[in-house]
């Protein structure tokens, strides 16, 4: 290949147990009795239900409409009845649960109305909007919203346009299989890409370690009518990580805090770029995704898995076997041990990773941090790791933010080659989230300090209000009083003394007005009562009274 | 002998002025100090400290007039950050003004609630909206959780809620790696 090709700093070479599951032909998955869609499987806005418990829904039918810009729809997997809407616990590593829709399929599977999108004579404004509709989100784990990410605005013009198949992961060949089995519809649906971001150089970046991927692919885009470069990189984990497959295909990186945008690149996973033709070609949306199971199962595989299902049935599918300590969702360096099998696979699933005692050892205790800076040798973010760790462990987060703990990709380089086997990933996602939590308590407490002010001023305003009316009135009564003869040479003392006279006849008119009357001859029970709300009222007068006390006599 | 007097009297009066002058130039309003202690105060208003809020709070500290552990909602890791900044050691949490608690809002029973206004005299924050013998509610994310407008209401139909862990408040746990002894 002509292309010379880039290397960035660090990384490792785990071995890669591709073979375990990509050799065997890909089926598609058996329909569940009972599909469990997440609402929140995207980054962004969760999606909002659209749909009421026991309505029947057609296959690929809209169940949660998105909410907002950054937000994408759900939709039905399969056709059934909605069975419930309320919380259920999701793929996340906290095993809390959240909100889901529940189907019931009835095992007709029966589509609801499609049809596919002339995408080159809709604007590009009403195509995004449908694909937010489709439920179309980055399926390299991520799940960024694509509708977004193919918005490059005014401002970032994306030039590059890379094609990550780089699957860089030990483990996972989802991908690896579905560019050997897919490579026309992936490339339709880089067409796509490239309308819509008016990209003039597109590159997919594949690891060397994936000749069929490469063959495959490199004979799909010589069938198209625009040029597309496949390059197979070098194997090296995290070769396929965004920042790094840009560096190595390009040369350039990133700058701390940017995004790849800001220099002109858009990167979308090879599953995006499928899902997307499918729903520009077929009108269908994202309602299935091919997952590698593999591990410590009788037949590792590739199955095409309908969103929702949960993932102990591919497990069962795959053969399960005994000595099953845990479950991975996603490969072992950057995977999330799930709370319990039965949990639906989501978007963002690549991988159902099941984990023995043979093939994922327990980690021996953790030793002291040695300072042997193999860890920063390691760290494909050019990040200070062992610092990192330092800062982390100690609470001091603000430290661990200079050394720029963001630019952290939780790749977990660090954590393997670490001597002293800190989990130092786990730091990390740890520093990061107590960061975030407290910039939300800043925004509260800023928020309630603006709002407290804006209390004290209103205070201030009403009794300074008060006061000038109170004395605009006095004032009006006195040059009343000072006009009418009759009062013509009182002195001014008995002008206030007329005026409160006066005051006080009307207030007592008034609550004669309003006195009830209905409380003469009253039963004992009721004149009790109120006797009972009295003693409450005086109750509240003087705690009333009490905070004030202090000011007065200070 | 006279010129090298002279000189340093010179001297002396051009820098004078200059530090008069930029003394005027560049005063500052307000106390900066107080400012940078509210900064770091929970802005809860709940007047624990023995303060009606965290600004008179955080300008008694300014002042000297007040310990930096008097702010319950604050926590251990206030008193810390204000012992950082003030340069002193920190110190335990004074628990006669109170011990924290988990982070609540209040919420009105909307049966019970007979919109007599007097809870939303309270907020110190204006988190509350309702109009007399209008039934009334909490905005829940402006809602301090300062429990002032508990006393106030005679029906007694104002519960604080603890804010229940969910998703987008998850935080990771800090990891409990024993660290194993090397002798
Ligand atoms: S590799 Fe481990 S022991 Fe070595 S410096 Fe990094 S954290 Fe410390
Ligand atoms: S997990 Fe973070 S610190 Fe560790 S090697 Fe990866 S990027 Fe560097
Ligand atoms: S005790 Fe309450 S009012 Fe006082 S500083 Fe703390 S939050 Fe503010
Ligand atoms: S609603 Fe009640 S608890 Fe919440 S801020 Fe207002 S007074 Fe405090």
């Amino acid at each position: 290949m002509s292309r010379t090709l880039f290397s960035f700093k660090g990384g490792v070479h785990p071995p890669g147990h591709k073979a375990e599951s990509n050799t065997r032909p890909v089926h598609a998955a058996p329909l569940p009795k009972k599909l469990v869609i997440p609402l929140r499987q995207h980054i962004g806005t969760p999606a909002k239900p659209v749909v009421e418990v026991g309505e029947r829904v057609l296959k690929g039918q809209l169940i949660g409409a998105a909410d907002g810009y950054i937000s994408a729809a759900v939709h039905a997997s399969s056709s059934g009845v909605v069975s419930a809407i309320g919380p259920a616990v999701v793929p996340h590593a906290s095993g809390l649960p959240d909100e889901c829709i529940t189907i019931e399929t009835d095992g007709r599977d029966e589509w609801i109305a499609h049809a596919p999108l002339d995408y080159r004579t809709m604007t590009p404004a009403d195509l995004r909007l449908r694909l937010r509709d489709l439920g179309l989100a980055g399926l390299g784990g991520a799940v960024f919203p694509s509708a977004v990410k193919l918005d490059p605005g005014a401002t970032h013009p994306c030039p590059t346009l890379i094609v990550n198949g780089g699957e860089c992961e030990p483990w996972i060949t989802c991908d690896d299989v579905l560019m050997r089995t897919h490579a026309d519809d992936i490339l339709q649906g880089v067409a796509v890409m490239r309308h819509l971001l008016g990209s003039t150089e597109i590159l997919v970046g594949i690891e060397d370690n994936k000749p069929e991927a490469l063959d495959s692919m490199r004979s799909a885009a010589a069938k198209l009518d625009f040029a597309v470069e496949v390059v197979a990189v070098p194997a090296i984990y995290p070769g396929g990580g965004a920042k790094q497959l840009i560096e190595t295909l390009t040369g350039k990186q990133v700058p701390s805090g940017k995004l790849s945008t800001d220099i002109g690149i858009q990167v979308f996973n090879v599953g995006t770029a499928h899902a997307l033709a499918r729903a520009v070609h077929h009108g269908e949306p994202l309602i299935s995704r091919l997952v590698t199971v593999t591990g410590h199962v009788l037949r590792p595989q590739n199955v095409e898995v309908l969103i929702g299902t949960p993932m102990h049935a591919l497990i069962t599918l795959a053969g399960d076997r005994e000595g099953t300590t845990g479950v991975l969702m996603g490969g072992p360096m950057m995977g999330m041990p799930m709370p319990d099998p039965e949990v639906p696979v989501v978007k963002a699933t690549n991988c159902i990773l099941v984990q023995s005692n043979e093939l994922f050892p327990p980690l021996p205790k953790a030793l002291p941090c040695i300072r042997c800076t193999r860890c920063a040798d390691a760290c494909p973010a050019v990040l200070q790791p062992q610092e990192l760790f330092r800062f982390a462990k100690a609470g001091d987060f603000g430290r661990a933010q200079e050394y720029s703990l963001f630019d952290c990709i939780e790749c977990g380089c660090c954590s393997y080659v670490c001597p002293s086997h800190i989990p130092l990933v786990d730091f990390y996602r740890y520093a990061k989230s107590e960061i975030w939590a407290r910039e939300k308590e800043k925004r509260a407490s800023d928020l309630a300090r603006e709002r407290h002010e804006f209390r004290q001023f209103r205070l201030e305003r009403e009794k300074k209000e008060k006061a000038e009316k109170l004395a605009a009135k006095a004032q009006a009564k006195r040059a009343e009083l000072a006009a009418d003869p009759s009062a013509s040479g009182a002195p001014d003392a008995d002008a206030k003394k007329a005026l409160i006279a006066a005051a006080l006849a009307r207030a007592q008119a008034k609550k004669a007005g309003v006195e009830p009357k209905n409380v003469d001859h009253l039963p004992p029970d009721k004149q009790h009562e109120i006797e009972e709300i009295e003693a409450r009222r005086a109750k509240i007068r003087a705690l009333a009274r009490q905070p004030l006390e202090p000011e007065e006599n200070p | 002998m006279l010129t090298a007097i002279w000189v340093m009297v010179a001297i002396a009066v051009v820098i004078g002025l200059v530090l008069g002058w930029s003394a005027i130039r560049f005063k500052v309003e307000g106390n900066p100090l107080a400012e940078k202690i509210d900064a770091i105060l929970p802005q809860t208003q709940c007047g624990q400290c023995g303060f009606p809020g965290c600004r008179p709070y955080a300008e008694a500290i300014a002042r000297g007039e007040a310990d930096i552990n008097q702010c319950p909602p604050g926590g251990e890791e206030g008193v810390k950050k204000l012992a950082e900044l003030l340069g002193v050691e920190p110190k335990a949490l004074d628990e006669s003004h109170g011990t924290p608690k988990p982070k609540s809002v209040a919420f009105i029973d909307e049966n019970t609630c007979i919109g007599c206004t007097l809870c939303i005299q309270a907020c110190p924050v204006d988190a509350i909206s309702g109009a007399a013998k209008q039934m009334h509610t909490i905005i829940a994310a402006e809602c301090t959780g300062c429990e002032l407008c508990l006393p106030p209401c005679p029906v007694d139909c104002i519960t604080m809620v603890p804010i229940a862990e969910d998703l987008p408040h998850w935080k990771w746990k800090a990891p409990v790696v024993m660290l194993k002894k090397v002798s």
